[in-house]
């Protein structure tokens, strides 16, 4: 029955994986699903939301949860900036998204470069207590390093899920997407709102990243991977859908820790890619679609 | 009634996910008519437009134009079979300049080239009083200067069947009746024309046979006095 | 420029090319001239789908690397000359090109970008898991002993370039100059009213596609002989998908002309910074310069000097 319990086990660490992996989407949900910004760069604020909690760890020994959250500010500050410079060099202008997605290319290159310079090819981690650990569960093990991303990731969900359904300016988010009228009744002002949603969508970068280095060790161009999962997620999620992006997310997951367990681990990043190309060949909506 | 169908459109349905934007609409025009096609907002006539041009691709019915069924043809083979239409919303080659934006149709559907290509282009654009913003780029027209642009377009792709879709929309009096000769010339030399238009004085005048279509259905169908005096379409555009 | 001044212009070049191949300079201005021809090429490869219909590809590496591959797997299999490895390299891509231009009927705009690069990280994982071409570690290849024409394989592979830049070129000038390419710029205008105005647009995005993936095919093809060793980390490199968006947009997309003032003034750069900088700062440099264009000035140099010469009252 070995092959039942690496099954299991597959299973388990593709659904923690996921978890994890709708933590790094729900930037690109918001930006891309609801704003209709084409933030390639977002993967590369995750990494440098690792690289935060890299640095605050190995000079200050502070927890990576720790970091995310006390560095969500400063990358909703980061977003609200990024998205004024391109509200006004694109958005306001009408130029088409094509410009403002090579804008954003320029930004992933020079951010990964940025890294390259400071930190080197070199793989970074971070230490804690509990990376490491596992609780067995029958024949199924849970590693922490992957259980404490997953819990993290599904709270982050339901804390944007939350904002969105009941806040004043969650709901303004979603008129922003979908109707103009709406928003105008409400009378909120949609470069406020679509700065803040933005920002939002930045913000969750900071603790993403921090995830992301607990899981495994972190280079400068790892984003580029990334690119392909977080838009699979957004458009398999149903562009803009948070529950969506949840049950995408951990869809990916378990089809990567399936195909990495069977197929060996050097193809589970063409999954995602895979995943995507068939999503918005066969049904643009997204499997979720609005 | 003598004249042969040259557009022939049968239960033609559309559907945007549940929502019937054309419920089998069936129509027919003849060789060198003048054709109004009105009802309210949202009625689906550019949906059915969309259809006979190929811009979109009817869910159910048959469109059959001259002798050949052109249900499934794509675009471009329909407009060098002869249909052109302008767009509602006007679409120009913004990047180009108003003559090179004829240019398109003449070379790629009417098959000219060369200096007469760029003679013919001139020469709509005189009638259409384009002619000194030949070599403006197109991005930089007025509303209204694009207007005209869609409907100089299109006829630069010599149709036999011209279907223009509110070209009209927002020009003064005056200008409506300059288009308006303008169409009835191109009809006197054979052209079919279809016409979509919320302008009622100009569609009553200029139509032979008008369709009113209301909520994806023709309720209607008949010269000028018939429609104006009919129940139903008075009920469609004043409401209950 | 008129057809018989471009086909002087490219006459001159290519001659002038062979000429300093032979001048046995310091083999490492050829090796740093190549690769400035190669981006000529990339560029305008990109150009002639990006520039002209409008669809950003983000693949560049894959045909890129498919080019490179189709000669690697030549070279260990039939021990092909390079000719063929040309040849091969370009009908490779170019399907790859026709099979991304089909996914242009569903997806627009930056969904096909998305797709693109995609693309890109699915192929990279195949040659990653392809153990005859090397895998993950990449290959060695021994060039031919004796180079033809030339004293040394690297001055051949550099006349090779310098023909495949004016080739690349010329192509691209022949499409703006036909209607091919009056049907290009409409599609990127208004893919809708392109069809309706009677444009074939599905054939010629294909078109489009198939030639941009065959140039770019082209340009990896000569890449195993140049550097004799091939892995998948330096083809798949996203430097090129950089470079060969970043150099149209900041030449000009609209023309010929742009990539190649692009790919002159950036390549050229990049490789003065790598000797003297450091290369990862060149790199910076590219990022700053595609952002600053783009805000500032999105019709490139080609645009600016445009406008210069408009407000001039001569
Ligand atoms: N691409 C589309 N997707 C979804 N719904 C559409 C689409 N195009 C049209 N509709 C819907 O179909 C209906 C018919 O629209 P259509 O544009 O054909 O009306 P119309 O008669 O031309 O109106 P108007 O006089 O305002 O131009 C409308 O309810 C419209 O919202
Ligand atoms: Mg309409």
């Amino acid at each position: 029955m070995v092959s039942l319990d690496l099954l299991l086990n597959a299973l388990a660490a593709g659904l923690l994986l996921g978890g994890f992996y709708a933590a790094v989407s729900l930037g690109i949900s918001m930006a891309f699903g609801l704003l209709d910004i084409v933030n390639i760069a977002h993967p590369v604020f995750v990494i440098l939301g690792s690289y935060a909690a890299y640095i605050m760890n190995a000079r200050f020994g502070f927890d990576p949860i720790l970091t995310g959250v006390l560095f969500t500010p400063v990358f909703y500050v980061l977003g609200v900036v990024l998205y004024r410079i391109y509200y006004a060099s694109f958005e306001r202008k009408g130029a088409e998204s094509l410009r403002g997605l090579v804008f954003f290319f320029g930004v992933l290159f020079i951010v990964e470069v940025s890294l390259l310079l400071a930190f080197g090819v070199d793989y970074r981690m971070v230490e804690a207590r509990y990376i490491g650990e596992s609780i067995h569960i029958g024949p199924v093990g849970l590693a922490y390093r992957l259980l404490v991303p997953f819990v993290v990731g599904v709270m982050l969900t339901g804390a944007l899920y939350w904002f969105l359904a009941r806040t004043f300016y969650g709901r303004a988010v979603q008129a922003v997407a979908q109707d103009a009228f709406a928003l105008r009744l409400m009378g909120a002002n949609p470069f406020k709102v679509k700065s803040i949603a933005f920002g939002l969508a930045i913000a969750t970068a900071a603790l993403a990243g921090a995830l992301l280095i607990m899981i495994g060790p972190v280079e400068p161009a790892l984003n580029r991977e990334y690119i392909g999962r977080v838009f699979a997620v957004a458009v398999l999620g149903g562009m803009g859908s948070i529950s969506g992006t949840l049950v995408a997310a951990l869809l990916l997951g378990v089809a990567e820790s399936l195909t990495a367990t069977f197929s060996g681990p050097s193809w589970s990043v063409a999954v995602s890619f895979a995943v995507l190309l068939l999503a918005l060949a066969v049904r643009p909506a997204g499997l979720f679609g609005r | 009634m003598s004249a042969e169908v040259f557009l022939d459109v049968q239960s033609v349905t559309k559907r945007f996910g549940g929502f019937a934007a054309l419920n089998g609409v069936s129509l027919s025009v003849r060789r060198g008519e003048r054709f109004g096609l009105i009802g309210p907002n949202g009625s689906g006539k550019t949906t059915l437009i969309n259809c006979v041009s190929g811009t979109l691709r009817a869910d159910g019915g048959r469109i059959v134009f001259g002798d050949q069924d052109i249900t499934t043809l794509p675009a471009h083979r329909r407009t060098r079979l002869g249909i052109a239409r302008s767009f509602q919303i006007p679409k120009p080659f913004m990047s180009m300049t108003v003559v090179d934006n004829l240019l398109i149709p003449l070379e790629y559907a009417a098959g000219g080239h060369g200096a007469a290509a760029m003679d013919e282009a001139m020469s709509i654009l005189r009638l259409m009083g384009l002619d000194a913003k030949a070599r403006v780029r197109s991005g930089a027209l007025t509303q209204i200067e694009m207007r005209k642009l869609e409907l100089a377009r299109a006829m630069a792709a010599r149709p036999k069947l011209l279907v223009s879709d509110e070209a009209m929309a927002g020009l003064s009096s005056n200008e409506v009746d300059d288009i308006l000769a303008i169409l009835f010339r191109l009809n006197e030399t054979g052209i079919t024309v279809i016409m979509i238009e919320h302008i009622m004085r100009a569609v009553m005048r200029f139509s032979e046979r008008i369709a009113v279509l209301d909520a994806g259905e023709k309720i209607a169908e008949g010269g000028p006095d018939q429609i104006l005096a009919d129940k139903r379409v008075e009920k469609a555009y004043l409401g209950e | 420029m008129s057809g018989r001044a471009f086909a002087v212009a490219a006459v001159v070049v290519i001659a002038g090319g062979l000429l300093v191949a032979g001048l046995g300079l310091n083999q490492y201005y050829y090796f740093a001239a190549y690769v400035v021809l190669q981006y000529v090429v990339l560029a305008t490869a990109w150009n002639i789908l990006g520039g002209y219909t409008g669809y950003v590809n983000f693949g560049t590496p894959a045909f890129f690397a498919l080019g490179a591959y189709t000669a690697v797997v030549l070279i260990k299999w039939l021990k092909a000359p390079l000719l063929a490895q040309l040849v091969a390299g370009a009908v490779v891509a170019g399907l790859l090109g026709l099979a991304i231009g089909y996914l242009t009927l569903r997806l627009r705009g930056v969904f096909f970008s998305i797709a693109t690069l995609a693309l890109t990280v699915v192929l990279q994982t195949m040659f990653v898991n392809w153990e005859y071409t090397g895998g993950a570690r990449g290959i060695s290849l021994a060039r031919p002993a004796t180079a033809p024409f030339y004293g040394s394989y690297v001055q051949f592979v550099f006349a090779v370039m310098v023909i495949l830049a004016v080739l690349a070129v010329a192509t691209a000038w022949c499409i703006e100059r036909s209607w091919i390419g009056r049907g290009f710029a409409a599609i990127r205008d208004n893919e809708e009213a392109a069809e309706c105005m009677g444009v074939p647009t599905l054939r010629l995005k294909l078109l489009a596609t198939t030639v941009s993936g065959m140039l770019m095919g082209l340009a990896g093809a000569p890449f195993p002989f140049y550097i004799t060793f091939v892995e998948p980390a330096s083809v798949f490199d996203l430097n090129y998908a950089v470079n060969s968006l970043a150099m149209p947009m900041i030449g000009g997309t609209t023309t010929w002309v742009g990539p190649v003032i692009g790919a002159v003034l950036l390549g050229s750069a990049q490789q003065i910074a790598t000797v003297t900088i450091s290369s990862e700062l060149n790199l910076l440099l590219v990022g700053v310069i595609l952002v600053a264009f783009v805000i500032l000035a999105p019709e490139g140099i080609v645009g600016l000097v445009r406008r210069l010469s408009r407000r001039d009252p001569a």
